[in-house]
């Protein structure tokens, strides 16, 4: 299980369970606003972006080079940027705290 | 060679020098074919630009028969996100779980209808009222209004010759008009008269951004649909195994619908406008002269995509184009994806296999490519599971 913190765009903090799949899902279930999952977690339609917290990097880890690529060319995108599809939801992530983009 | 496969007509260009430059009506167009290339200058807008002359990034080239600029398609940021963000909630619509019940009503009644049946052809008669009457939801229009627009067959602005087709064009704008002016006169909650009403820049819509909305939504998601829905059909006839597939695996629905679009690449590319001196793929381009995003050759990119000419159901990382690129990605993916998934779940539930009696490919010229997009024609028989 693995609590996972959401600060939206406006500024709300939500916080929600999970216990597998991908952070993206997980989002899209909890109607976290901002995390549409448009493509349904195949790394193509990039409204799944979030910042990962500076202190979290860590447990969220590397970045494939097809997510880098996406990332890329990304307006809002900076060096703590992540697919939230490809973040797989796993003890490791318990406690991480994700500003969504949009 | 099966009888789905769409084959990829630029592979050897595309690893060989990437581009290739065609004519269109003497305002030629270098089609950029690379997955790298064609995301960068999709996303390069100010370089690259959608606000040119209204029609000159469609290829062929619209300069001739229209004059309203579609929007938000043919508008850069930041107007563009100005006017995206009007439109964005409504286009979203489709991800509720009201308007998927409806659309759910729709396909699976059309598919029981065609399985009454002892042959149909699935342009005329599945894809194109599948089409129009989803469309109906997406703005919001009482059912029958589909029946207008199965009538206006399968191109709103090309005519069985390939050629465009002013007169078709003027079916579709009158059409829009005369709605508009209901919308204006008698309000409701179609997506006329939201539009009518929708604040932009402190002021309203004008009845003209309205029309170019309109168009862009009518025009945008025909062939493209249908072209989608059909080659879909085609695939599961070839591969009945695949059918079976998703009746037990449903969970992997989404990912098949977004490997269909692809594979088939429903849109085969779309200009942009050179705005100043650049290279693009050691290509010089020069300012004021056009190139295209060539969607259909970037989602085949062997540097990208495994077997990329294969359909690969549950294929897990597929950043394809398929529906554009970057601030211009397509307004009416939301619909579109859930008409392709709702097709398939129904589908999968309720039919064994597909025979295939008699077909007529579609195959566009460009240039010295030629690439099927799809059928003129494809009459099969659909056989039910039986209990
Ligand atoms: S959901 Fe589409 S890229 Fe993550």
């Amino acid at each position: 299980m693995a609590k996972i913190t959401f600060i939206t765009s406006d500024e709300q903090r939500i916080t929600v369970e999970g216990f597998s799949g991908s952070v993206m899902a997980l989002a899209v279930e909890n109607g976290i606003k901002g995390i549409d999952g448009d493509c349904g977690g195949v790394c193509s339609c990039a409204t799944c972006h979030v910042h990962v917290a500076p202190e979290d990097v860590t447990k969220t880890g590397e970045a494939s080079e097809i997510e880098t690529d996406m990332l890329e060319l990304d307006d809002h995108a900076d060096q703590y940027s992540r697919l939230s599809c490809q973040l797989q939801i796993s003890e490791v992530l318990d406690g991480v705290v994700l500003r969504v983009a949009k | 060679m099966k009888k789905s496969e769409i084959p990829d007509p630029f592979a050897a260009q595309r690893s060989k020098c990437g581009y290739e430059t065609i004519d269109d009506q003497n305002d030629p167009v270098t089609m950029l074919l690379r997955h790298k290339d064609v995301r960068k200058t999709a996303h390069n807008y100010k370089t690259f630009t959608s606000e040119a002359v209204p029609g000159r990034i469609v290829v062929p080239s619209e300069v001739n028969i229209r004059d309203t600029r579609q929007i938000p398609f043919e508008v850069d940021p930041p107007k563009h996100g100005a006017y995206r963000s009007v439109l964005e909630a409504w286009f979203k619509r489709p991800n509720n779980a009201g308007y998927q019940e409806a659309l759910t009503t729709m396909v699976s009644s059309i598919i029981e209808e065609m399985l009454a049946k002892e042959s149909l052809e699935v342009v005329n008669e599945f894809a194109l009222p599948l089409q129009s009457r989803a469309l109906t939801l997406l703005l919001n229009t009482p059912f029958k209004e589909s029946e207008t627009w199965i009538s206006w067959g399968t191109h709103v602005f090309r005519s069985e010759g390939e050629a465009l087709d002013a007169d078709k064009a003027n079916v579709l704008y009158d059409y829009i008009e005369r709605e508009l002016d209901r919308a204006i006169a008698n309000p409701s909650d179609d997506l006329y008269s939201v539009l009518m009403q929708s604040d932009f820049d402190g002021r309203k819509l004008t009845k003209e951004e309205a029309k170019g909305v309109m168009v862009l939504t009518f025009a945008g998601g025909r062939d493209t649909v249908i072209n989608a829905v059909t080659n879909a059909i085609a695939y599961f006839a070839d591969h009945p195994k695949s059918l079976k597939r998703l009746r037990k695996e449903p969970e992997i629905i989404t990912n098949a619908v977004e490997e269909m679009i692809r594979y088939f690449s429903p849109l085969t590319h779309m200009g942009r406008v050179v705005t100043e001196d650049t290279q693009v793929c050691e290509h010089a381009a020069k300012a004021d002269s056009r190139v295209s995003l060539c969607w259909a050759s970037a989602n085949r990119d062997e540097n990208v995509f495994e077997n990329p000419d294969e359909i690969v159901l549950n294929r897990k990382i597929n950043p394809h184009v398929g529906f554009g690129f970057s601030h211009h990605n397509c307004l009416g993916a939301t619909h579109a994806r859930q008409i392709l998934r709702i097709l398939l779940k129904e589908l999968s539930e309720k039919i064994e296999s597909i025979d295939i009696l008699d077909l007529k490919e579609n195959i566009e010229q460009w240039g010295r490519f030629q690439r099927k997009v799809g059928y003129h024609k494809i009459s099969v028989k659909f056989n039910a599971i039986t209990p």
